[in-house]
């Protein structure tokens, strides 16, 4: 219905007010001398569309040029460092004017996504494993792998006193534990571990509940429907002793928590900054005060 | 060699694994469904039927979680479920102390979260019952229930039909509310859409895949059933 003839075509040439109308039959005119379709509402629409993505690429242009003075960091961070990478997110903003975007998450699930092309561009894991294959794999820079904080497990409850939570795992008198998702959150490996030197691997397993990440283990928690759980020291460092109990090192392999730098990032002055600050006395400071040990 | 790969990839799947969380979710949207049923009739009626003026207060309720996100719903019902909420009280009957980690917890977190998807599709159909079917039954003497058993459910099946397949794959395709407060069990709270999430993350994408693809088949054929029982109904009805 949209193809023009000649009378409709006159007919609206004659109205005063289709200057618009003049631009597309113009390039319609244009097109057909080419030789090509009549149907000039398409090929409005076309010229339409060239002109929209001529704004939006001068809109970025715009943006990413204003954006340049202060870089962002985008950052894939495990979801045990949530509150220590904010933390020096904003001490690294104090001091370079750089900002870091943070996106949580398990370490597995975050690994999978950068496999798929995720434009994350540091990658600061909960284990050195991901990180290291995220270079074999070539998603990460080769040579920038380092070990930024090594983790412990902590047993937590709000409501029991974990003055020896050995003993108080052994007495078995609760109904649920949390633990993170052994399969893709290191801490909950290593709380699989400290539950098997324990010997109550079968004693347990019914009352294990499985938070998809660590920030999850502590949220069944914290809502009283787990009474305790493993969760990490970093997440609960501002709690009573009586409610922690420090799980000793010889249960359970040391977490290595590596960071690399990603692809996306290899270029950015900010991305290496903000991992040279990571390593800095300063972050090193920050990331103690949490309760992790660094190299 | 892609082609025998493929066709290796069968016998390779965890089936002792996999078998579990498909079961489980089966269990879960069967019971889900026939208590949306029961739950569902009585509030649709009245929807229906009713001309009082909450009527239309009581209905968006009865929508909010078509709009609401599922972490609105997983984070209310960690704490309703938990001991310090109703749901707690209710589990300290058998001495428990909570209902979050439950084939319960989630039974109830489905109810709620699929609510709409059966009580939407009652309410229209017992609308759609015409006011002189239900006259002329009154004129005879019939009572109310009779004349809700005879007339309206006879006229009303195909809302029946349709709100227990939506409700029925909802609650197969639920995900965020589970995650929330399933805690992940195997063969108790770890249903097939967590189950999915689990392998993805663990990077073992071979049997996310196979599960992946089933549940894709699932939905394209429950949609296609609801699309034309809906067209067969229109068609006699008129």
């Amino acid at each position: 219905m949209w193809h023009s003839d000649d009378s409709s075509a006159r007919t609206a040439r004659d109205h005063p007010k289709c200057s618009v109308w003049f631009l597309l039959r113009r390039f319609a005119l244009r097109s057909e001398a080419h030789g090509a379709a009549q149907d000039w509402v398409g090929k409005a629409g076309l010229l339409l569309i060239r002109g929209f993505s001529f704004l939006v690429a001068l809109s970025l242009a715009l943006v990413t040029s204003f954006s340049s003075h202060a870089a962002e960091v985008s950052a894939a961070v495990a979801a045990n460092f949530s509150a220590t990478a904010q933390d020096l997110g904003s001490a690294f903003t104090a001091e370079t004017g750089n900002t870091v975007s943070f996106s949580f998450g398990a370490t597995g699930l975050l690994y999978a996504q950068i496999s798929q092309g995720a434009p994350f561009q540091v990658f600061l894991a909960a284990d050195d494993g991901r990180p290291g294959r995220a270079v074999t794999d070539g998603y990460g820079i080769d040579g920038t792998v380092f070990t930024y904080a090594v983790g412990k497990v902590v047993l937590y409850s709000p409501s029991l006193d974990l003055t020896d939570g050995g003993a108080v795992l052994v007495a078995g008198r609760f109904d649920h534990i949390a633990i993170a998702d052994p399969n893709s959150a290191p801490y909950g490996a290593a709380a699989v571990e400290a539950i098997e030197a324990l010997g109550l691997r079968d004693a347990l397993a019914s009352k294990t509940v499985v938070g998809e990440n660590i920030s999850q283990a502590l949220q069944f928690v914290e809502s009283g429907n787990a009474e305790l759980g493993f969760v990490s020291q970093a997440q609960v460092i501002d709690q009573p002793p009586a409610r922690v109990w420090r799980v000793p090192a010889e249960y359970y392999s040391p977490i290595r928590q590596a960071a690399v730098l990603l692809k996306p990032g290899e270029k950015s002055a900010a991305a290496r900054a903000f991992l040279d600050f990571i390593r800095s006395a300063d972050g090193k400071a920050i990331i103690a005060k949490y309760g992790y040990a660094t190299d | 060699m892609p082609n025998t790969a493929t066709l290796l990839i069968k016998p390779m799947l965890p089936w002792s694994e996999i078998w579990p969380p498909i079961w489980l979710t089966i269990s879960l949207a069967t019971t889900v469904t026939a208590l949306l049923i029961l739950l569902g009739t009585p509030i649709a009626w009245w929807l229906a039927r009713s001309k009082s003026r909450w009527k239309e207060a009581v209905g968006a309720l009865v929508a909010l979680p078509l709009v609401l996100p599922p972490t609105v719903l997983g984070f209310y019902l960690l704490i309703a479920l938990g001991p310090n909420g109703p749901g707690g009280m209710l589990a300290g009957a058998w001495g428990a102390r909570t209902l979050a980690f439950t084939f319960e917890g989630l039974v109830i977190g489905s109810v709620i979260y699929s609510l709409p998807f059966m009580v939407q599709p009652l309410r229209n159909a017992l609308e759609n019952v015409g006011d002189d079917a239900l006259d002329a039954a009154r004129t005879l003497g019939a009572r109310p229930l009779q004349i809700f058993f005879h007339i309206e459910v006879p006229y009303a099946r195909a809302g029946y039909l349709s709100g227990a397949i939506l409700t029925f794959a909802h609650t197969i395709g639920e995900f965020g509310v589970v995650l929330m407060i399933g805690g992940n069990i195997p063969g108790k709270t770890k249903v097939l859409s967590v189950a999915i999430y689990d392998y993805v993350e663990r990077l073992e994408w071979g049997t996310a895949h196979v599960l992946a693809v089933a549940m894709i088949g699932f939905a394209f054929l429950v949609i296609t059933a609801t699309m034309l029982i809906e067209r067969r109904h229109k068609r006699t009805d008129i």
